[in-house]
């Protein structure tokens, strides 16, 4: 394991985002458990999504433009990512086929998301210079998740989970 | 007091610590209402072995205007002053025990007076500049000196003004000068790098935050421990000195040079 | 925001100054604000670097900023979105209000922006009958009140958790009976607000980066709603001050990393978005962006003021001024206060309404140390106080200062105001210090004793001691 890897799971840990080492052989399995243990029965995930992550005894539920409603009937989302952030701990979703919709790792309040060490990025100008060509060839729509949503607004205690996802889960493949 | 023998530095880079010609550049303020540090100013210096001069003609340096927005009359005042104070060429060094004085002539009068229009003005400036200083970066940065033959029995705590550190940038000069004063304890201020609350007619214009801010610094000092607080700027110390005594506080506001040229507490 | 009278920022902040509860808030949110962008800030050792770069790309973005908006706008449609230019708040309450009539739109979710706030879009909107609803947990108390932003980032940092319950509890509750507890605040508004996120048919944004290159929009956020209004609803418009362009998308990572520790003290805000135009399938097939300049213009033509556009609203100024930790925005009279807003506010909407603010600072130039973009704002405001008084110095104020001057015109006239002083100020002399001064430096004895003219000023023992000016 690098120390970009080492760095971007203990700045995960501090974002209060769950880690799960597997093996690529593993991410079913993996996620199977993250379900049951949340008692999550409705699982959406891209139309690209790899076959072998998808878990069984849960109802996967691919995203063919579900409405918001239908979103937010689903217990959690299941997606790959463009690339990650080991400095800050960021997920990077560029509307690449495994990655899904914005609204599908947006509405449904737990999230998955499978990163491969390979994709982890030490910084920020980094994972910048791997997506400007996606943005200027593509205009692809880009989101950086960097933990579960959060506020200080109110006396400025932070809480999290406020809009996005309240909880998040990195599977993270060797 | 005998006098050394005088003799300059070569250059205005090379300097050592020989005995040097130094125009005090005494402030409005202190002039008029702290003349005591004018004469420890020059106590200190004489103690050192250096010539003293007191260039009669000087006035204001135009600090006071240009803070208040009044642009015109801050340059002809700042004119004045870099003429009076340029004028003798046996002097290696120009000192004031004001910072925020020192900040406005050599930091930010070129700029203003470059964007009036006065390059000339700018350009005298900057010459006086290279030679104008604060007593404690005089001392400790060019002169190398930290230890002036000072007795102060008292404890003390030191409040860096805002235009000592960040326009003037006179760094820990005064730190390192009150750390060799015989009998002196220096004491840590809580939050120190907070603003006074003076900001010439800021503290009359909005008089109401500029006490709110004064409330908290005197109660700081007093926090401290300190049976003295001092500074390297007159302005600072008389806010800070009307505040602790308006609260009937029993700590004194004394400037740093009052302390340096102090040879037994009194 | 203009307004139609000048604004009396030292009896706004005196009242400020009063209220307790405001105070506290202010002292606790600011101080702790302060501590989390420190140590933000420290972990990165090139931070001085990164500044003056950010510094140089925001300065070059202004020098071509035409240039940079018409590539902009090109890169924008040619990506599926709609560019309009909105030179003043009346157009761009227009844009939005048109945009929301054409789709029958009567409610829409709207993201925290100041720009937005600016033009007093959510007012307008009202009036053609639309509702817009602030879905930022702070805005959306500040709307319910019924009240204004005192804070660039934490609109709502004037609200204890006791008052923003009494509120929940009187608007948003449903009956349930609701604690202090910032979590159960929290659920309460994200309860009522998720509703309106999944029907909402139009969503409006501000920007915080507009990259010329792409045409891409950068918003950054901590809740999700941002991700929320500019992701489900079908339509979507942005409002953007003409200042916030960049050149390229690596300037817009320089600004990524400055931004959220400046701001928040984060390594990185929770999302940040980056729109280009429209993708088919994902996210709202209908993209409008609103450029809108509404005095930005004024500001640009004003060689050293103009630096107050590098502004990236991180709000950093704010929380280290000994001024506004302890008044608050609502003193100052603008959507933009603090530092920044003294010197951006009389630029943008002149000097006749807000010739005061240049003068709420003490100089102690804290906020040109925190600034991650560089911007001097003491030179500014001295820039700016030159200005107040060409164009609105009182009378008799400005007699004072003509004295001084005159009497510091030579030696002789210095010494002579010195003895007049000395003379003057006798009867007001108790046990050595003067207690009270008569208007209008009555403001100084308020809360301080003053020293008198001593009774040998320094220039008098000189050549009494001395014998005169050494030759």
């Amino acid at each position: 394991m690098t120390a970009a890897v080492e760095l971007f799971v203990r700045r995960l840990e501090g974002l209060k985002t769950e880690v799960c080492r597997v093996a690529a052989s593993g991410v079913a399995a993996a996620v199977a458990g993250a379900c049951a243990a949340r008692g999550i029965g409705r699982l959406g995930v891209p139309p690209g999504l790899p076959a072998e992550w998808r878990p069984a005894g849960v109802h996967v539920v691919e995203d063919h433009d579900l409405a918001p409603a239908e979103l937010d009937a689903l217990g959690a989302a299941l997606t790959g990512c463009t690339l990650a952030i080991a400095e800050t701990g960021s997920l990077v979703l560029a509307a690449g086929p495994a990655d899904g919709r914005r609204a599908l790792s947006l509405v449904p309040d737990a999230y998955l998301c499978v990163v491969r060490e390979d994709q982890v990025e030490p910084d920020l100008p980094a994972a910048m210079l791997r997506i400007a060509g996606l943005i200027r060839e593509q205009g692809r729509p880009v989101v950086f998740v960097s933990g579960p949503s959060a506020t200080s607004d109110i006396e400025l205690q932070r809480v999290e989970g406020v809009h996005g996802p309240r909880q998040l889960v990195v599977l993270l493949v060797s | 007091m005998a006098r050394g023998r005088r003799r300059r530095s070569a250059t205005a880079a090379g300097w050592y610590c020989w005995l040097v010609r130094v125009a005090l550049f005494i402030t409005c303020v202190a002039d008029t209402l702290f003349p005591e540090t004018g004469r420890s100013v020059v106590r200190v210096l004489e103690r050192l072995g250096h010539d003293v001069v007191f260039p009669a003609e000087q006035t204001c340096c135009g600090q006071m205007h240009v803070n208040s927005g009044y642009r015109d009359d801050a340059l002809k005042l700042a004119r004045r002053f870099v003429d009076v104070m340029g004028r003798d060429d046996g002097v290696d060094a120009v000192v004031s025990p004001s910072s925020s004085c020192v900040g406005w002539v050599r930091e930010l009068l070129p700029g203003v007076a470059r964007e009036a229009g006065e390059d000339q003005l700018a350009r005298d400036a900057e010459a006086l500049g290279g030679r104008l200083f604060e007593l404690s970066e005089f001392l400790v940065r060019r002169l190398g000196v930290e230890d002036v033959g000072a007795s102060f029995a008292r404890r003390v705590t030191l409040h860096p003004t805002c235009h000592s550190q960040r326009v003037a940038r006179v760094g820990d000069a005064p730190q390192r000068l009150l750390a060799r004063v015989r009998g002196l304890e220096l004491l840590e201020l809580p939050e120190a790098a907070e603003c006074c609350g003076f900001g010439g007619t800021f503290s009359i214009k909005n008089a109401d935050v500029s006490l709110a801010m004064l409330a908290d610094k005197c109660a700081t000092i007093v926090a401290s421990g300190a049976d003295v607080v001092t500074a390297v700027d007159p302005s600072c110390l008389l806010n800070i000195g009307g505040g602790l005594s308006r609260m009937g506080a029993s700590v004194k506001a004394v400037h740093l040079a009052d302390i340096l040229a102090a040879e037994g507490a009194s | 925001m203009s307004r139609a009278h000048p604004h009396d920022f030292p009896a706004a902040a005196r009242e400020a100054l009063a209220d307790v509860q405001l105070r506290a808030n202010l002292r606790g949110a600011t101080r702790t604000i302060r501590a989390r962008r420190a140590a933000a800030v420290a972990e990165l050792p090139d931070f001085e670097e990164l500044r003056e770069q950010a510094r140089r790309v925001k300065d070059d973005a202004l020098e071509r900023l035409d240039e940079l908006l018409d590539e902009f706008q090109a890169a924008a449609e040619a990506a599926g979105a709609r560019v309009h230019r909105a030179p003043d708040a009346a157009a761009a309450n227009a844009i939005v209000a048109g945009i929301a009539r054409d789709h029958g739109v009567t409610e829409l979710v709207k993201m925290k922006s100041l720009a937005t706030d600016e033009i007093g879009l959510d007012a307008a909107l009202a009036t053609a009958g639309v509702e817009a609803v602030e879905t930022d947990l702070a805005e959306l108390i500040v709307q319910l009140a019924g009240d204004t932003a005192s804070h660039i980032l934490v609109p709502a940092v004037h609200y204890s958790r006791g008052q923003v319950r009494d509120l929940f509890q009187r608007t948003i509750a449903q009956g349930r009976e609701l604690s202090d507890d910032p979590h159960e605040l929290a659920e309460v508004s994200r309860l009522y607000l998720r509703e309106r996120f999944l029907r909402a048919r139009m969503g409006v944004t501000g920007a915080n980066v507009g990259v010329a290159e792409t045409g891409t929009v950068c918003v950054v956020e901590n809740e999700g709603n941002g991700r929320m209004c500019t992701t489900l609803p079908p339509l979507l418009v942005t409002v953007m001050g003409i200042e916030k362009v960049l050149p390229t998308l690596e300037d817009l990572g320089l600004l990524l990393r400055l931004l959220p520790r400046s701001a928040t003290g984060e390594r990185m805000s929770s999302y940040v978005s980056l729109l280009t135009g429209v993708m088919p399938g994902d996210g709202p097939q209908e993209y409008h962006i609103v450029l809108l300049d509404n005095g930005r213009r004024n500001v640009l033509a004003d060689p050293v003021g103009r630096q107050a556009l590098r502004c990236i609203r991180c709000s950093a100024c704010l929380n280290v001024c000994p001024v506004y930790s302890r008044v608050g925005g609502h003193a100052y009279g603008s959507i933009y206060p603090g530092p920044i807003g003294a010197i951006l506010t009389p630029q943008l909407w002149g000097m006749e309404e807000h010739a005061k603010l240049p003068f709420a600072s003490s100089l102690c130039g804290a906020c040109a140390d925190v600034c991650p973009v560089g911007i001097d704002i003491p030179e500014v405001l001295l820039h700016l106080r030159a200005r107040a008084v060409r164009e609105q110095a009182p009378a008799p104020e400005k007699a004072l200062f003509a004295a001084a001057a005159w009497a510091f015109g030579s030696p002789r006239s210095f010494d002579a105001a010195q003895k007049a002083g000395r003379a003057a100020e006798a009867p007001l002399s108790r046990g050595g210090l003067i207690r009270r001064l008569p208007a209008p430096l009555a403001g100084w004895t308020k809360g301080r004793d003053l020293r008198p003219v001593a009774r040998e000023t320094f220039r008098e023992w000189w050549t009494r001691e001395r014998g005169g000016e050494t030759p």
